[in-house]
């Protein structure tokens, strides 16, 4: 058999592993990669304009299809770039695989041009990683990242590979499948722990599932749905769950956490028993963790045993992947000859309607100002709810959230772990390619934009039609609010200066810039961007500044805690006796 | 509560420092940590000390499973097990001391390996409270130098921690 450059080996594996972009960014480790992707036409390189976006990129095709996004990245300063990508896919579970260029094996800790020790840096924030030495490892160790990246719980992989690997020569063999004696992730739950769930739930008085990207990722939602409805108990999503469970569905009651509704904490409190599925307890859905649904016992399904009873105590521990404990719990209930308590089931849901009276999303109609909420739900009709979604970080994000209901899984993609201001624009891109017939929206803010804003370039050479729904209040929306509430209006550092003209920014990058300054005219310029499927419109809304994202629970506070917004209704007395 | 957790490591580079990241990234203490290769030359063993609540400990074991480098592990402390760490220290042996010295290192049963006119360097192994022991018990004398293993731990009777 011949024998192939690493930089063969590598694109070959590329191929034989079924990818269809890579996203990157040369330098002088990788030229011989690049040379070699030069010289074939399977794998398609999207060059981004920063590191950051192309991980971003990869992060957004890895969301939008369930497919492993691929990152190539040069040594030294190209690697460090890509961190806040990996840390982003890290955090949200995402299936990476980020290969960095590194200095030649013999040059390795000598501080050599271009040298950081990329897997040392990248450790904490990645699934694992891998430093190839010599190249009749290179194969087998790209087979074994993209096995590890997308199963078990997903999650980003980084393989160092040094320059004089990629020039080495080697026989070709790319295993199909790989098996590791260290790494075997369990699927099935275990069915004693199912049947105790069953009964459990069928037992409640006042139930309720609260489901996390979990669901997403493990491509459960039909499932889900399907047990919500035969227990006809309410269901909330927490921030990276949304589309999990249809938005528009009557049992749904809205996100929940710091910024969902009124009902979904609400009945979080209250409830008896919570089933949780793939979400993982984060602070920003708890508050305060000893006070969280004080009166429930707690059934906790999740392909990561290290999630469960990580933050809060757990009843019944179910490790497996969704769909699979899904669909015996499905089987157990409907089995069980024990019967749901339809009168408790009633007076349960009768409570959460009366919470829902409240209406805690509203917000004043009659503003002359545009008001941020106004644009995102008229973004939502005027989309029938079936874009692609993407956000930054901020108000913006939250608004999102609320208003634009996703009925499906991987519509909305968004940094919920990390946070990363500057993911909406560059994710927006990998979505828009791997879906290049959809409507993909970027909700974003007039701060998190300029963090990656350099992309617009990259959308312009590969004709991304992405409408931008660039949020502008002239402030970092989400620290000014928190300055409002909890530091006496001292506006530390959060207004945004200097701010470019956003409709000429985006002209001068090729594309189609608008501004829109009253309420009149939102829909109308939704419309026109939209109706131009061919370009990227970047909108720039400017927004009432002084909006706060409500309702709200101030952190360590709990659910049962809210703060409502002003144009909520008068709230409920809700200091009733639990049974 | 005081645990001791065996691991069976790929012998990996890098496999250590994945452990010792999880633990300060976590922030979980470690008390001491050994680390050799096996009779396989493809796995390491590391027994690792630590201490912490029953929650703690748990999140501890299912992070360290969750390391894509860790084979197996098991925690000694939740059945009968065997401790053991070695000690080298040396220790001034002047004037009546010196006498002194050599008895307690009987008692404990240490051996003395070096001799100077001034200084004995002991070795002993145990668990670690005898060596505590020995520790005060010579301090009197005057401690120059403490060498310690860290602990190494077996689980007792038939069963091992192997890949079978
Ligand atoms: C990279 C990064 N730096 C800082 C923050 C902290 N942060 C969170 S929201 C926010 C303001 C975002 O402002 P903008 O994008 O204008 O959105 P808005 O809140 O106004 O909708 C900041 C600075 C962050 N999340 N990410």
């Amino acid at each position: 058999m011949a024998e192939l450059t690493g930089a063969e080996i590598f694109v070959r594996s590329l191929a034989d592993e079924g990818v269809e972009y890579v996203f990157g960014y040369p330098g002088g480790a990788t030229l011989h990669i690049y040379d070699a992707l030069y010289k074939q036409e399977k794998i398609k390189h999207i060059l981004a304009r920063h590191e950051q976006g192309a991980t971003h990129a990869a992060d957004g095709y890895a969301r939008s299809t369930g497919k492993t996004g691929v990152v190539l990245v040069t040594s030294g300063p190209g690697a460090t770039n890509a961190v806040t990508g990996i840390a982003t896919a890290y955090m949200d579970s995402s299936p990476l695989v980020v290969f960095t260029g590194q200095v030649a094996t013999s040059l390795i800790g000598d501080d050599a041009f271009q040298e950081v020790d990329s897997v040392g840096i990248s450790r904490p924030c990645v699934k694992h990683n891998f430093l190839v030495k010599d190249v009749r490892d290179l194969a087998i160790t790209i087979k074994k990242a993209f096995h590890i990246a997308n199963s078990g719980r997903p999650g980003p992989v980084v393989v160092d590979i040094p320059k004089d690997v990629t020039a080495h020569k080697a026989e070709y063999f790319y295993p199909k499948t790989v098996s590791m004696r260290s790494y075997q992730p369990k699927v099935e739950g275990h069915p004693g722990q199912i049947r105790k769930a069953a009964n459990l739930l069928l037992s409640a008085k006042r139930p309720m599932i609260y489901t996390g990207g979990g669901v997403i990722l493990g491509e459960g939602s039909a499932e889900l749905s399907e047990l919500v409805r035969l227990l006809g108990c309410p269901c909330t999503n927490t921030l990276m769950g949304l589309g999990g469970y249809p938005g528009t569905d009557p049992l749904f009651v809205g996100m929940l956490g710091m910024h969902g509704t009124y009902e979904a904490n609400m009945a979080m409190h209250d409830c008896d028993v919570l089933l949780a599925v793939g979400a993982r307890f984060d602070d920003r859905v708890t508050g305060e963790v000893d006070k969280f649904c004080p009166h429930a016992r707690i059934i906790h399904i999740d392909i990561d045993p290290s999630s469960i009873a990580k933050n809060v105590p757990v009843t019944i521990p179910i490790v497996g992947s969704v769909p699979d404990v899904l669909r015996e719990l499905i089987r157990q209930v409907k089995e069980s000859n024990k019967e749901a308590d339809k009168a408790a089931l009633e007076a349960w849901w009768d409570q959460i309607n009366e919470w829902r009276k409240l209406s805690c999303l509203n917000y004043d109609r009659q503003s002359e100002l545009i008001k941020p909420q106004f644009v995102v739900e008229k973004l939502y009709e005027l989309t029938g709810g079936d874009a692609f979604v993407t956000s930054d970080v901020g108000q913006h994000q939250m608004w999102t959230a609320q208003f634009y209901k996703f009925d499906k899984p991987r519509r909305w993609i968004n940094s919920g772990g990390l946070g990363t201001m500057g993911f909406g624009l560059p994710a927006a891109m990998g979505v828009q390619l791997a879906h290049p017939d959809a409507l993909v929206a970027c909700v974003t803010g007039e701060a998190s934009i300029q963090m990656c804003i350099q992309e617009l370039s990259t959308c312009k050479q590969y004709d991304l039609p992405i409408k931008v729904v660039n949020l502008n209040n002239r402030y970092m929306g989400m620290v000014r609010q928190w300055q409002e509430f909890f530091y006496d209006r001292r506006y530390s550092h959060s207004y945004m200066d200097a701010l470019p003209d956003f409709m000429k920014l985006a002209e001068s990058y090729g594309h189609v810039g608008m501004r829109i300054e009253q309420p009149a005219d939102v829909e109308g310029a939704l419309k026109e961007a939209l109706a131009q499927k061919d370009r990227l419109v970047f909108m720039d809304f400017i927004t009432d500044q002084t909006e706060n994202v409500y309702p709200m629970i101030a952190a360590g506070k709990p659910h049962n805690e809210m703060e409502l917004g002003p144009c909520a209704s008068p709230p409920v007395d809700t200091d009733r006796e639990l049974a | 509560m005081r645990h001791i957790i065996s691991i069976l490591l790929e012998n990996e580079s890098g496999a250590l420092s994945r452990v010792a990241g999880l633990f300060s990234a976590r922030g979980y203490n470690i008390e001491s940590l050994t680390v050799a290769p096996t009779d396989d030359v493809s796995l390491s063993r590391m027994t690792l000390v630590t201490r912490g609540s029953e929650e703690v400990i748990e999140q501890i074991t299912k992070q360290l499973n969750k390391l894509i480098d860790v084979v197996k592990l098991v925690d000694l402390t939740e059945g009968p097990h065997i401790e053991r760490e070695m000690l080298l220290t040396k220790v001034n042996a002047t004037g009546e001391m010196r006498e002194e010295v050599k008895r307690l290192v009987e008692i404990f049963r240490g051996r003395i390996i070096d001799v100077t006119d001034t200084t004995y360097t002991v070795e002993m192994t145990g668990d670690s409270q005898k060596l505590d022991a020995f520790i005060q018990a010579v301090k009197g004398a005057g401690i120059l130098e403490v060498v310690r293993s860290g602990v190494s731990g077996i689980g007792r009777g038939p069963k091992a921690l192997s890949l079978q």
